[in-house]
């Protein structure tokens, strides 16, 4: 896909797709046991090729039920009366599980999701496992999670969790809802993305062989409508939940007038500043990393680059050539770099987005890009010439397009990267130690990446600020959002 | 208040009005409602506060938010520690409102207002621990240097407690602005007096115009204003009247506001430790990342 004649091609280096065991069906968990769901089946593509790759369970409103109930057993009976000592054994196990299948669960994942197997071998997998082995050593420790309360209770689990997660990191975003909640003591309905179910389902086989009790995690592939059901729940008393503004705002709505927790992790439109005296080799890194990792698929994206005006024809070229060299194509390729767009209808809002970047007089560029005839892509992509008013500029677009702006001075990069109604993640790229203290305290940004991006580690909190959603994930207060205390 | 008039002088009244911006305004609507005493007895007519005063102590909130989000951990505690100063000062003044609005004795009363005090300086004191309460570093796994602060959360809606018009009202506003946030106040509908009083404490304390800001008038009008507001980033339904609190929940969604919901089994009696739940309730947690080498 290079438009300079590259130095040499790589020969292909496929994973093979054996190692991810696929079948042709799988059921939904409930009750420490699979079984077909009400709602009849759907079928989950590969969006690479277009392929199906299973029937997964549809799963409806009496499944909801189901599950919720069996939570909740669980809840009142083993899982909730079980030491905290014990229980960080049975998360420990799934952590342990999980690094032993690894491979499987990359693969898989690639499959089902169209990312890139370096990314979900080296990112998705591991993480997935860190998270649940942070967490595990929090669940005989509960009372040195919160800031002393008055009352001098113990903090204690909320009760039924339900999680709704999203498409873009299915294992990932299992493991973030999953570990916390069970360290806390609760027990869980999971609804994994339409798109991306599997990987779940796996991570459900998984507490099966580490002998879960039964009804501690239960998970439900489904639609939208499984995930309304999950969250209207009467008996459910925690939502978390990971995905659009919009629905999370629906979301907020229909918990209202409730005693349900609620923790939401939404959209965002990061701005990644870069000033004059950026190191620019690794800012250039730094930019690809935070807007085409993961096919841009990444809520916390630094999707709006504000770079200072004085290098921005600099950059730019420096950009362009980097982007030239970036390998598009099979996910389960070791060499490619980009891999699928995650369904026909992403791609589909990713082309409307862009095409209003056009129609509003944005330059788009894209290095020269050859994309496979079947599945689903999009080239990475890059507007110049983009204004604060203009939709690309402050929609979410996720997908690999990144949209540039310049500015003059520190408080101008300041007010451009604060205007939006989104607060997620913030990139800064200076030499300059003190600027970096400044920015970063002035960015109203729940994450704040200085001189790297998209980094993330168990231990440490994520989650947005306005409308990016409210509460953390990771660290002690990410056990928070599952404790009352 | 309630004042004895002589033979000899007819006192001087006083006319109540809001606190927005640090200035005091009348209501632009030019309304205002009859405040009677515990007893039933007129007190005063307090300003009946509309949607557009509730806008225009939002953007006086939203103005302040800046510089008061900015100062120092240790110039915040030295703000809250003058308005206890000042609190102390007009003890007697104090009493005699709790009295005549929420129809206690004046022993309870003053033991109210010596409650109220003191609870400001305790928020006074958490200025500077928040962050190490709060935050910390994170161990991450790889060579990056990563803390994790908590930071306000912008400007809050606190909807008052409407029984504990002094000690509540308290409870319920340090904690906002201990964290640097901004405030708009719907005091308690019936009991408005103290917080115009309080109003007063603050026009004389160094707080800066528009960090609190205090409207009178009718409740279940002006919640949904603030709660559908799309500049207020969270809001405390401590006050709100149940039957709307639903309502305001959903309005609340429209922009992510944080909410903190009225405490379940009705107003607490605030004479309690208060914990931090209040402080942590408009906190954001922002989590810094840098690479570490040489």
């Amino acid at each position: 896909m290079s438009s300079t004649p590259p130095v040499w091609e790589y020969a292909p280096a496929p994973e093979s797709r054996e190692i991810a065991r696929l079948r042709s069906s799988y059921g939904m968990f409930v009750g420490g046991e699979f079984s077909a769901g009400s709602g009849g089946s759907f079928k989950t593509v590969n969006p690479a090729t277009e392929e199906v790759l299973a029937e997964v369970a549809d799963t409806g409103e009496a499944d909801v039920d189901r599950a919720v109930r069996s939570a909740r057993r669980a809840f009142d009976g083993s899982w909730g009366r079980m030491p905290g000592r014990e229980r960080a054994k049975y998360v420990f196990r799934i952590a342990r599980l999980i690094q032993e299948r690894s491979r499987e669960l990359a693969v898989l994942e690639s499959l089902d999701n169209g990312k890139p197997i370096k990314e979900s071998r080296d990112v998705d997998v591991p993480l997935a496992a860190a998270h649940l082995f942070y967490y595990a050593g929090w669940a005989d420790k509960l009372e040195y999670a919160v800031p002393a309360s008055a009352n001098g209770r113990r903090p204690r689990p909320l009760g039924v969790a339900g999680q709704v997660i999203p498409w873009n990191f299915p294992l990932l975003m299992a493991a973030w809802k999953l570990a916390p909640a069970l360290a806390a003591g609760n027990t869980c309905v999971l609804k994994p993305a339409e798109t991306t179910p599997l990987s779940a389902l796996v991570l459900a086989e998984i507490c099966q062989q580490a002998d879960l009790p039964p009804g501690v995690v239960n998970v439900l592939p489904g639609a939208g409508g499984t995930g309304r059901a999950v969250v209207s729940h009467p008996q459910i008393d925690k939502i978390a939940f990971t995905g659009s503004t919009e629905v999370g705002k629906e979301i907020a709505r229909a918990a209202a007038g409730t005693d349900k927790r609620l923790t939401l992790e939404l959209g965002g439109k990061a701005a990644n500043v870069v000033f004059d005296d950026a190191p620019l080799d690794q800012a250039v890194e730094g930019i690809v990393n935070g807007v085409y990792f993961n096919q841009g698929h990444v809520c916390c994206a630094g999707s709006r680059l504000l770079v200072q005006e004085s290098i921005a024809d600099e950059l730019l070229g420096a950009l362009r050539r980097r982007l030239a060299t970036l390998r598009l194509g099979d996910p389960l390729d070791k060499n490619t770099d980009i891999g699928a767009i995650n369904s026909a209808e992403q791609l589909a809002k990713i082309r409307e987005l862009t095409a209003s970047g056009d129609a509003e007089g944005a330059s788009r560029w894209s290095p020269p890009c050859t994309l496979p005839d079947r599945g689903f892509w999009f080239p990475p992509t890059v507007f110049t010439g983009v204004s604060q008013a203009h939709r690309i500029a402050r929609e979410e677009i996720f997908g690999p397009v990144l949209s540039v702006l310049t500015f003059r001075t520190p408080d101008e990069a300041v007010q451009k990267a604060n205007n939006t109604p989104y607060g997620l993640s913030a990139g800064i790229w200076t030499e300059k130690g003190s600027r970096i203290l400044w920015m970063a305290q002035r960015l109203r940004a729940g994450v704040v990446w200085a001189n790297t991006f998209n980094r993330f580690d168990p231990t440490s909190p994520f989650g947005g600020y306005q409308e990016s959603g409210f509460g953390r994930e990771g660290g002690r207060h990410g056990l928070e959002a599952y404790l009352d205390a | 208040m309630p004042e004895r008039v002589t033979a000899s002088r007819a006192p001087v009244r006083k006319t109540y009005k809001l606190y927005i911006g640090g200035a005091f305004p009348r209501s632009e609507s030019a309304r205002s409602y009859v405040v009677d005493s515990a007893r039933g007895g007129f007190l005063a007519n307090a300003a009946q506060a509309s949607r557009k005063d509730a806008r225009d102590a939002v953007v006086a909130a939203r103005k302040a938010f800046g510089k008061w989000s900015q100062a120092t951990a240790y110039n915040r505690g030295q703000v809250l520690y003058r308005i206890a100063e000042m609190l102390e000062g007009r003890r007697a003044e104090f009493i005699d409102a709790v009295v005549a609005g929420e129809g206690v004795s004046a022993r309870t009363a003053r033991s109210t207002v010596d409650r109220a005090i003191d609870r400001w300086v305790w928020y006074a004191g958490w200025t500077d621990k928040i962050a190490q309460v709060f935050g910390g570093t994170n161990p991450v796994a790889g060579p990056y240097f990563d803390f994790s602060v908590p930071e306000p959360t912008g400007v809050v809606a606190v909807v008052a407690p409407q029984r504990s018009s002094l000690l509540g009202l308290v409870s319920v506003v340090a904690p906002v602005v201990a964290s640097g946030n901004t405030t708009v106040v719907v005091a308690s509908e019936r009991r408005p007096l103290p917080a115009i009083a309080l109003a007063e404490v603050l026009a004389t304390s160094d707080l800066p115009g528009g960090v609190i800001n205090l409207l009178t008038g009718i409740t279940t009008e002006l919640a949904p204003w603030l709660a559908s507001h799309m500049d207020v980033n969270a809001i405390d339904l401590t006050g709100a009247d149940p039957k709307q609190s639903t309502d305001l929940e959903r309005r609340s969604a429209d922009n992510i506001k944080r909410v903190l919901r009225a405490p379940a089994g009705g107003e607490p009696s605030w004479t309690g430790d208060p914990g931090v739940s209040r402080l942590g309730a408009f906190l954001e947690t922002k989590t810094v990342w840098h690479p570490m080498g040489i």
